[in-house]
Formats: C-alpha cells, sequence, structure tokens
C-alpha cells in the first residue's frame, strides 16, 4: 500500500479534516487535532495493520502561538512494511490531549516521558506522573524557556563557555 | 540492597536496587512478594537521566557522535553510525559502497560485543562466573580493533558524517584475521559450557515468559521480541548500509522466555561472524568517505594551501556548518531493538530537536508483568536477560 | 612467580621482628582493600574489563568485591551520578566502616563529565569526601589501576590517628555527614 492509498484512506476517515503531506523521505506526515486521534489510530490499527507504535514523542515551537506544543506518533505496519507519522497540535493553553494506552500498552511510559519533559497532560492515563526527572521538579525541562544548566551551580564561570 | 521493609500479613515489600550487584546499571523496583512469590513490582527510573535530548539542542552535529556513545555503551559504533546516517538521510548525502561495508563490519563487531556481555552476565546471575571471565577476554579483542579505527576501546566517537576518519590499516586486518580465527574457537567453548547444560536449562527455562501477541502491543523489538517469536528486524525490513547484500538468517523464538532470549543472542553472534566474512571478501575498493567537504574535515595539506579547504575547516570545526530544513526518522537494529532518532532541522548549526527512540526504555515497561508470580531470583535472570543497559532506559 | 610486599624497617631478631604498629596495620590495609564498585554508566563496563583476566584488579589485593557497604573499604564510584541518585550514594558512603576510601573514576564523578545539564550532579564531591581523582571518560584500565594504587599509597602511610582528630571531623561536618562515635 502506497502512501496515496493511506492519504486516500485516512481522509475518508477523518472527513477530509486532516492536512496530510510526504516528507521528502516518503513517510507520511498527517497533523491532525487531537479530538480524531484515538479514532484514526483505531482504523489505523485495526483495519489497515498498523499494529506496531513505534514512538511517541513531543515538540515545543514558542514562535507558533496558539500551537506551541506538537505530539508526534509514529505507527509502522509490520505485515507491508509502512510507517506514518501523526503529529496533533496543541495550544499553551489547552495543553490536553487522550491517552493513547487504550490501544497500545506501550505508550504508558512514552506518555510519561512526555509528560515530564513538557507538560503534555494525557487524558485517561493511567499514572501519569514523572518518570525520568525527579519527582519535586517543578517545571518541564526541555521546553524552549528553560536553560540547559544548573542555574544554580557555582563551580563552572560561565564565561569560559562562551555563555 | 535488598530489605525487608513491611510485612503486611503474608504480603512484604522488598527493595531491589538501586544500587544492586546483578543490575546492569541503577534502577530500582519495589517488589511485593509473598514468601517467594513475587505479587506485584513497580520500577522507578531515572537515576541516570542526563538529558541528552536537552544537551543535544546545543551542540553542533559532528559533536552530538559524543552524546550518542553513552546511549548504548556497550556497542557505541552502532549508535553512532545511526546518528551520522540520520543526518546523511537528512542532508542528503550518498555514501560510496566502501564505507557501506566497513560500516556493517563495525556495526557487527558492535553487536558480538554486546550480546556477549549480555550471555555472559546471565551466566553469572546463575552463578557460571567461568564463562564471564573467559568473554571479557575475547571483548579485549574487540577493544583491540575499535583502536586501530578510532582510538577508543569503549566510547568510540566512530566514523564521521560521510563516512570514516581514515581508512582500515593493514594492523587492522592483521587483528581482524586473527580474531575471526580465534573467536569462533572459545565462543564454541562457551556455548558448550551453557546451552545443552542440563542445570542451566532447568534454571533458566520459563523463567520470565511473553508472548509474542504481548510483546508487539509493548512496542517490543530487538531480541527479546525475536525470542517471543516475531521475526522483526530492522535490517531486513528497512535495509541500509547496503545490509541487503548480505545473507544472513534472523533466529526465533517460541516462548520468550529468558533460555529463548539467551538462545537468539548466541545465534545473533554467529550470524554477525558470518555476516563480517562476507563483508570482508567482497569488500569494495573505493574511497572511505563521502565527497562532502561542509562536513568531512579536509585533508591538512589541503587546508594549508587552498582558500575554500581552509573555510569548510574552519566551519566545521567552529560548528557552523548547517543541514537544511526539515523532519526525518531514522532507525537502525541496535544490539538492543530498533534504536530510532527523531531529528528536526531548522536550518541552523544545532538540531532544533532530537528525540532518541530507546529500546530498553520501552520494553523494560513491561517488566512488572513478566515477573509477576514468579521468585525473586527469576526475577533477577529476567533482568539481567533483557538486557537492560541504564544509559539507555534512561538517556 | 609471586611477588611478596617489602617488610618495613625494624628491629629483628631471632623469633621476634619489632617495628612500629602504624607500619604495619598501613601494609595491612593497603594490600588487602575490597573495593565497593558503585558503577552507574560506561565506566563500569570498563570497570568490569579491569577485573576481567587482561588487567587484573584481584592482584592487587581487591579479590573480594562486596556489593554490601558494610564489609568494604573503598568506595569506587564509576559514572554519573544524577541528582536523583546523590541520596543513595550519600547513604551508602555512611553505612560504610571506618577508614574508608572514596576514589572516583571517570569525568562525570569527578566534575559532571560531559554533562553539565540540570539533573546531573557536577561532582560527586559536592556530597561526599573523596581522596582519588582518576579523569578520563572512560579512563583506561591502567588509569583506574593507578588510581587504586594511589590508594595504597594513602592507606599505607595514614596515620592510625587521623579519623579521630578535629580536622577530619570538622572536614565531614562540611559535608553534613555524621560521624559514627
Amino acid at each position: 500500500m502506497n502512501n496515496e492509498i493511506l492519504m486516500a484512506f485516512i481522509n475518508e476517515n477523518t472527513n477530509n479534516s486532516a492536512v496530510c503531506s510526504a516528507d521528502q523521505y516518503d513517510m507520511l506526515n498527517v497533523n491532525i487535532k487531537a479530538d480524531q486521534l484515538i479514532d484514526l489510530v483505531d482504523v489505523l490499527k485495526n483495519k489497515q495493520g498498523f499494529i506496531y507504535l513505534t514512538d511517541i514523542c513531543a515538540a515545543h515551537y514558542p514562535e507558533k502561538v496558539g500551537a506551541e506544543f506538537e505530539v508526534i506518533y509514529h505507527l509502522h505496519n509490520l505485515i507491508e512494511n509502512q510507517r506514518v507519522r501523526l503529529k496533533v497540535a496543541l495550544a499553551e493553553s489547552d495543553i490536553n490531549i487522550p491517552t493513547l494506552t487504550v490501544h497500545f500498552v506501550g505508550a504508558n511510559w512514552m506518555e510519561r516521558e512526555t509528560f515530564d519533559f513538557y507538560g503534555v497532560n494525557f487524558v485517561g492515563h493511567p499514572d501519569l506522573r514523572r518518570i525520568l526527572n525527579m519527582d519535586d521538579m517543578d517545571y518541564h525541562p526541555l521546553r524552549k524557556q528553560y536553560a540547559l544548566e544548573d542555574e544554580t551551580r557555582t563551580d563552572k564561570n560561565d564565561t569560559f563557555f562562551g555563555r | 540492597m535488598i530489605s525487608t521493609e513491611t510485612i503486611d500479613g503474608d504480603i512484604a515489600t522488598q527493595n531491589l536496587g538501586p544500587t544492586h550487584p546483578a543490575t546492569q546499571g541503577v534502577f530500582q523496583n519495589i517488589l511485593k512478594v509473598d514468601g517467594e512469590r513475587i505479587l506485584s513490582a513497580e520500577p522507578t527510573i531515572g537515576y541516570i537521566h542526563r538529558a541528552f535530548e536537552k544537551l543535544a539542542e546545543r551542540r553542533p552535529y559532528n559533536q552530538i557522535a559524543t552524546i550518542t556513545d553513552r546511549l548504548n555503551y556497550c556497542s557505541s559504533p552502532i549508535n553512532n553510525i545511526g546518528w551520522h546516517m540520520t543526518v546523511e538521510k537528512l542532508a542528503g548525502i550518498e555514501v560510496p559502497k566502501r564505507v557501506d561495508y566497513m560500516r556493517v563490519i563495525v556495526m557487527e563487531l558492535a553487536r558480538i560485543a554486546d550480546h556477549l556481555v549480555c550471555n555472559s552476565v546471565i551466566g553469572v546471575d546463575t552463578g557460571a562466573l567461568t564463562g564471564f571471565t573467559y568473554m571479557f577476554q575475547e571483548r579485549e579483542k574487540i577493544y583491540e580493533l575499535y583502536e586501530e579505527i578510532c582510538g577508543a576501546r569503549l566510547t568510540t566517537n566512530l566514523g564521521r558524517i560521510g563516512g570514516f576518519e581514515r581508512d582500515f590499516n593493514d594492523i587492522f586486518h592483521a587483528k581482524l584475521n586473527a580474531f575471526l580465527k580465534e573467536f569462533p574457537v572459545n565462543f564454541d567453548e562457551f556455548d558448550r559450557l551453557l546451552t545443552r547444560n542440563r542445570i542451566f536449562m532447568d534454571r533458566v527455562i520459563g523463567a520470565g515468559p511473553i508472548t509474542a501477541e504481548r510483546a508487539v502491543e509493548y512496542s517490543f523489538s530487538g531480541p527479546n521480541l525475536r525470542a517471543a517469536g516475531l521475526d522483526y528486524d530492522v535490517r531486513v525490513m528497512n535495509p541500509y548500509s547496503s545490509y541487503q547484500d548480505f545473507d544472513f538468517s534472523i533466529p526465533v523464538g517460541k516462548d520468550g522466555d529468558t533460555y529463548d532470549r539467551f538462545v537468539v543472542r548466541q545465534e545473533e553472534i554467529r550470524q554477525s561472524l558470518s555476516i563480517i566474512c562476507q563483508a570482508l571478501d567482497k569488500m569494495p575498493s573505493g574511497d572511505f568517505h563521502a565527497n562532502v567537504p561542509e562536513f568531512y574535515l579536509p585533508p591538512k595539506e589541503e587546508v594549508y594551501r587552498s582558500m575554500e579547504s581552509l573555510i569548510y575547516h574552519f566551519k566545521i570545526v567552529m560548528g557552523e556548518t548547517t543541514i537544511p530544513a526539515g523532519e526525518v526518522y531514522y532507525s537502525v537494529e541496535g544490539a538492543n531493538g530498533e534504536l530510532g532518532y527523531y531529528l528536526v532541522s531548522d536550518g541552523g548549526r544545532t538540531p532544533y530537536r532530537l528525540h532518541f527512540r530507546r529500546p530498553c526504555f520501552i520494553y523494560y515497561q513491561a517488566y512488572p508483568e513478566m515477573i509477576v508470580d514468579s521468585v525473586l531470583s527469576d526475577a533477577i535472570l529476567t533482568m539481567s536477560s533483557m538486557n537492560v543497559i541504564a544509559g539507555e532506559l534512561d538517556a | 612467580m609471586v611477588k611478596v610486599v617489602e617488610s618495613p624497617e625494624g628491629l629483628e631478631g631471632q623469633g621476634f621482628f619489632a617495628t612500629s604498629l602504624d607500619k604495619v596495620i598501613g601494609l595491612a590495609r593497603a594490600n588487602s582493600i575490597w573495593p565497593l564498585p558503585f558503577a552507574t554508566s560506561c565506566c563500569g563496563i570498563e570497570f568490569m574489563a579491569t577485573m576481567g583476566a587482561n588487567y587484573d584488579l584481584a592482584r592487587f589485593g581487591s579479590e573480594r568485591l562486596s556489593f554490601t557497604p558494610r564489609q568494604t573499604d573503598l568506595l569506587m564510584v564509576m559514572g554519573t551520578i544524577s541528582k536523583k541518585m546523590a541520596p543513595v550514594l550519600k547513604q551508602v558512603y555512611d553505612q560504610m566502616a571506618e577508614p574508608k576510601w572514596v576514589l572516583s573514576v571517570g569525568a562525570c564523578a569527578c566534575s559532571g563529565g560531559i554533562f553539565d545539564t540540570y539533573s546531573v550532579l557536577q561532582g560527586i564531591d559536592k556530597v561526599i569526601p573523596v581522596d582519588v581523582y582518576v579523569p578520563g571518560c572512560p579512563p583506561r584500565p591502567e588509569q583506574i589501576i593507578e588510581g587504586l594504587m594511589k590508594i595504597q599509597e594513602l592507606a599505607k602511610n595514614e596515620s592510625l590517628r587521623r579519623r579521630d582528630t578535629d580536622e577530619y571531623a570538622k572536614m565531614l561536618e562540611s559535608y553534613n555527614i555524621e560521624q559514627a562515635k
């Protein structure tokens, strides 16, 4: 099944509201809204054979006001060897998205990591808490406004590091 | 530290880790045990979280190879070469065939090294320390091979964007031929020690099983998935670096228990040896790097003579080379499974977003389910047979 | 060919040997250091290679590795220590009995290494006192052995009363470590 057939199938199932584009490396990028996610993954998994969830991650684009956060899902059809990338844009004021653990058990920790780094709230997740950082951390470190270094460290002189 | 903290009726809470002799790194499990049977486990990870993804947003493209080293540090060349191939895909660089074959040899050596560690540690956890000592001698030979290519033993920072920094020299070929002659003999000895050993088999069969359907739902990949019964291997599914030219088979298990994982890794070591021999035999002649002066350092003689080479050298060393804007997901078959790189570039000198799809992190979520209803010693075995490397778990 | 350590200077006669207690105890301590390998990441794999047959740490007396702090003398911290792990490290150090030494192996343990990030402790000497630092990323097994040999020098020449002095107590207080009485 090539990208055109897949694009037609996705358009059919989302009432033509998804924005599809093939990236220049031959993976189909599909931009959808948060409420279309669960149904689309349902039909992709059960009718088109995308039974493998490769990865969930997120990215922060602070210049895109109203769509600052983007959650990216990579799915893989192991039988026909086809991959697809679903992207959901979320605004900072309403950073909620339904959880994918209803379809894939492996989404559990991937969503916890995304929450830990960006603060994306996965509605319906069984156990949404920090996974890699310390539990009492009060900010989401991978957002662009936060620095990489620990600001309170005293032994390194920033002028020598070009900062 | 295993300590019994509370006793509530017959159910005790035990703490396994984070510092523990049997774990390959630092992660903690809080177990609820009834006598010896485990009722539930709650894992805590993040004890070695080093913020690779945020660090990568600060570093220019050729400096990120040093970070990728430290992901799965038992087989760092695979991580390095995977990263270089990701950048090559985004920048549209085609490497010569010779580079592909050289990369295949190095990646298969790294895979052998990682599987040796995992299988020796399974032996150690069942009490057989001899295999560990002998197989670490073989790893020393692989370290010497890495030293000939790049100068380092463990965290190799091997290769460059576009190829390798130097061609394989005669010493490397001599050492590789000696390795290919001696290693199978020693490895067979290790195999005879454990694989059909009655005591080992009784101990290890049935420990920590998982079915193929459940493994796919958890997004397993690599030897753990193949031991459960599904033959998904990125080298065959999405061939990269000319893997389609080689003839090798994918070993597949049945029950997904510790014995299957052990035997699958043993067989993969043999398949890797066969791939290395094929690559050596068919190695094409040619350049050991692509002709991309914007990413690959020009030779020093030209830097002293030609103006463009001087400018390219300056830009590469200062980290001012830019990659075209775009996003790409690229994956290679790491020793633990599908190691993926999701790279978003905005046309600048550092990535805008880099995410590592780490196989250890994803399959370790299944650990509580795999050890429910087994005894504590089987839980330790399951953990070491899954080959959980803490660097890749926490990133 | 087994090389036996040289005996210290002393007065020798038929059936007796007189020397100072410091020297004998120093000799015994230096040549039987039992390490606790606190291996967290890549340096831990280099440590496993050091313990292997090629570089063999056991010939320096460190034959018995122990993972329980109560039975060890040397805390070898190998690998990155993150802020989440620091309390665990401190607890392990507290549980060890005097005399104890700390060897910090690798750039990450010495100063945070290449990870100048929000989650990594910039050097374990922020939480525990360190005796010898071994730089490298990862250090070669020969360097780890040299670090151990320097610890042996320290153990051999240490005065028996060092752990009872005021200066030592003040140093431990600066790390907020309770000295066991």
